[in-house]
């Protein structure tokens, strides 16, 4: 019977930005920390200029499909 | 488009550089698009875009080794920061960049992608025992460049 998804460190999904519980935290190394926040950092950055583009280039051509 | 944030986060932490990562993002986009046509209706999205984007990452790696080009032995050469305060996010990019590509796929999917082990082989195009090996090297690897001690004078 599985009682775990197949996952190190972390028995259940949990969204991104969110810690573990403070019992699984105790058992994760430090740099797993440290990860999430270069992770975090990077999702809260507003999207950059050139992604405009980008997201315009997709729609015209979603567009010219008709 | 609205996994982009979390696709710039994955590529940010593989490449370590923030320009080569929102290229590498802008390829996977396109080359997304491209391909949507063989996504299959009620499957991962981001499963299957991180999957493009992990590809993306490493051909571009075979075709430019400019990039990065760590050794096998990740502790080669390491030298740590001299600090006294604990882990530096510095520290951790330059760990994270001695790490072997596949390897440093596998951990991220796994400890910041929140995929699960299958969800993360799957994206590797391997088999679970081998990305458990990757995420178990790396994570050695990692331990031991970010735990080893100053050197003694």
């Amino acid at each position: 019977m599985l009682t775990q998804p197949d996952r190190p460190g972390n028995g259940r999904r949990k969204p991104n930005g969110t810690a573990p519980s403070p019992q699984r935290r105790e058992r994760q190394p430090g740099w797993i920390q440290g990860l999430r926040q270069i992770y975090n950092s990077v999702l809260d950055e507003p999207l950059p200029p050139s992604f405009d583009s980008l997201l315009k280039k997709l729609d015209d051509e979603n567009g010219g499909r008709g | 488009m609205a996994l982009l944030p979390q696709l710039r986060a994955f590529a940010r932490s593989l490449c370590g550089n923030a320009t080569l990562a929102d290229d590498l993002v802008q390829e996977a986009a396109i080359r997304a698009w491209s391909a949507r046509a063989t996504f299959v209706p009620g499957s991962s999205m981001k499963a299957w875009t991180f999957t493009i984007l992990r590809n993306a990452f490493l051909s571009n790696l075979r075709k430019d080794r400019r990039q990065t080009a760590p050794s096998h032995d990740a502790m080669r050469d390491w030298t740590p920061a001299e600090q006294e305060d604990g882990l530096h996010i510095a520290d951790l990019e330059r760990a994270l960049g001695r790490l072997g590509p596949e390897r440093r796929a596998a951990l991220l999917l796994v400890t910041i992608g929140d995929f699960s082990y299958a969800e993360a082989a799957q994206i590797c195009d391997c088999p679970i025992g081998t990305l458990r090996s990757r995420i178990s090297r790396a994570r050695r690897d990692l331990g031991k460049m970010l735990d080893h001690p100053k050197p003694v004078d």
